[in-house]
């Protein structure tokens, strides 16, 4: 990173509106992330999460409004400073590839001319493969992993061209319990060694105990800030349209919606009545 | 062994061979990735679109080859910008413009009957009308597509693996998009004559299936499938000669026979495999 671009945020979301048709999926959307925070977007299905992300790639334009990433707009052409780890379940895992053919794609930017990748981007990758502890699975085939080990695999995509901030949308979906906590680990870890990191979660709890600030988004952005001040139960009944009741033991938050006030077993006695 | 080198005493022949070695080799090299983004219809259908194509070029008396590939890569590009900027779903534009174009050249085909008897060798294919031009403008095609391939291929491989990402990435994927439809269009043409229209969608997708079920990794995958492409293109028109039966359905039958041969074997090997492990 070059000391001029310091002075700027890293990511700054100005105003941004867009829509697909008539109706709005962002509404005046502003927020700001400085270098070496890690940040996660919550909301609902359908609260734009997935759309905000994609202007920040610069996959779509904005309708009004701007990202810049470094102090430079993207509006629809994507930053060098992106690194991304797409959803896993819009990966074909059919695709006749192996961990390194996947791995050494991240370098595309910096690819020489001829077909093969140099050999400084080799030693990248068996360096990346090696700190993620999946070096013994170059060779094997993306199918023939576990989810934590795929998730891992896309990441050093990601991290191949060094870039200051890593996206990822939805990592924790489609993967276990244990997995998910892992993997927000490693985003934990990648974040002290300096990467910016933003996700997108549907998983309030996991994101609460390992993410250190929230953007509550829906449609509007409700609330940010860090886990203890957002989630509490009127700003995550804005954020999900629902009543939502938060458990704070022991210094753990936990998010759930709120149960009925009755139980299957009085369901089923009010109906025998 | 002279028995087997005997049709090669023909120069019909030595030309024929030559063309379906490079153009199943060619057609083995494409379909890999036609295979992969799931456009064996659109190669189906582009090979049907260009048969319009030569037509009006050989009505309008244009370069054969100038005419029947700007045709076909036109059809490509039209195909693609419909299903993109309308809700219309690829392979619904691809039933109306490739059939469409049939259309013109079998109304003008109708029109002037006289043509007729040349035009069986665009729909079936047919050795005897390849000329050693035929095999030199094939060849220059057969080069330029590998070279591209091969200059593009990491760009390539991304785009298609996952499109989206590889824009993120800096992969300017409409572009691919647009060169893939232009090396489609070239490769088709340099068959056409070889395989006919009808034919062409098996040479590009028999080898690479066949390879797929051999290979997880890519750059094999590319490798044995211009192989397999070759091979068979070569065994197909050896045999044709001997059994005296169209060159075209031939190259295509051996490619079916080698193909079915391969996912006996892949079954088999999978069903060992599945047996080891319930043990």
């Amino acid at each position: 990173m070059s000391a001029a671009n310091e002075h700027f945020p890293l990511v700054q979301v100005e105003n941004l509106w867009f829509g697909y048709g008539a109706t709005p999926v962002l509404e005046d959307v502003s927020f700001t992330l400085r270098r070496g925070q890690f940040a996660a977007v919550v909301g609902p299905s359908g609260a734009g999460k997935t759309t905000l992300l994609r202007l920040i790639l610069g996959l779509l334009k904005p309708n009004r409004g701007y990202v810049t990433i470094a102090g430079e707009r993207v509006n629809g052409r994507p930053s060098v400073h992106i690194g991304y780890v797409p959803q896993l379940n819009a990966i074909d895992w059919t695709f006749p590839v192996t961990v390194e053919q996947v791995v050494l794609m991240g370098r595309i930017r910096q690819a020489p001319f001829w077909p093969w990748y140099r050999r400084q981007d080799k030693a990248r990758m068996e360096m990346l493969l090696e700190q993620l502890g999946i070096a013994h699975l170059r060779r094997r085939h993306i199918r023939d992993l576990s989810g934590g080990q795929q998730q891992r695999v896309f990441l050093a995509r990601a991290l191949m061209a060094d870039p200051d901030l890593l996206i990822l949308d939805e990592p924790t979906a489609g993967v276990d319990m244990h997995t998910a906590e892992q993997i927000l680990h490693l985003l934990a870890d990648l974040n002290r060694a300096g990467k910016t990191v933003l996700i997108t979660t549907h998983d309030l709890n996991t994101a609460a105990a390992h993410v250190p600030w929230m953007l509550c988004l829906n449609g509007r952005l409700i609330a940010q800030g860090p886990p203890e001040a957002v989630l509490v139960e009127d700003i995550l009944n804005r954020t999900y349209r629902a009543e939502m009741v938060v458990i704070r033991q022991n210094g753990l938050l936990l998010v759930h919606q709120k149960p009925h006030a009755h139980t299957y077993r009085d369901l089923l006695e009010g109906e025998f009545s | 062994m002279s028995e087997l080198l005997r049709p090669f005493a023909f120069e019909f022949f030595r030309n024929g061979f030559i063309a379906a070695t490079l153009a199943g080799g060619l057609c083995g090299l494409i379909g890999v990735f036609i295979v992969l983004r799931g456009m064996s219809y659109i190669g189906h259908g582009l090979s049907h679109a260009i048969f319009g194509g030569a037509v009006v070029a050989f009505v309008m008396q244009w370069n054969f080859y100038v005419g029947a590939g700007l045709w076909g890569f036109f059809a490509a590009v039209l195909i693609n910008e419909m299903a993109r900027r309308t809700t219309i779903k690829a392979d619904a534009a691809i039933g109306v413009v490739t059939t469409a174009s049939f259309a013109v050249g079998v109304a003008i085909i109708s029109r002037y009957r006289r043509f007729t008897r040349s035009f069986d060798a665009a729909l079936f294919g047919n050795v005897l009308g390849v000329s050693a031009l035929d095999v030199a403008v094939i060849a220059a095609i057969a080069l330029l597509v590998a070279l591209t391939v091969l200059w593009l291929y990491k760009h390539f491989l991304f785009a298609t693996f996952d499109a989206e990402t590889a824009r993120v990435y800096g992969v300017h994927t409409a572009w691919i998009e647009t060169l893939f439809a232009l090396l489609l269009a070239a490769a088709l043409i340099a068959s056409l004559q070889l395989l006919g229209v009808t034919l062409i969608a098996a040479a590009l997708v028999i080898p690479a299936i066949t390879a797929r079920l051999i290979t997880d990794d890519f750059d094999h995958l590319l490798l044995l499938s211009t192989l397999i492409g070759a091979v068979t293109g070569a065994t197909g028109m050896l045999l044709s000669f001997y059994a005296d039966v169209a060159s075209g359905a031939t190259i295509v039958l051996v490619q079916a026979g080698t193909f079915g041969t391969v996912l006996v074997w892949a079954l088999l090997k999978q069903l060992a495999q599945g047996q080891a492990r319930h043990v």
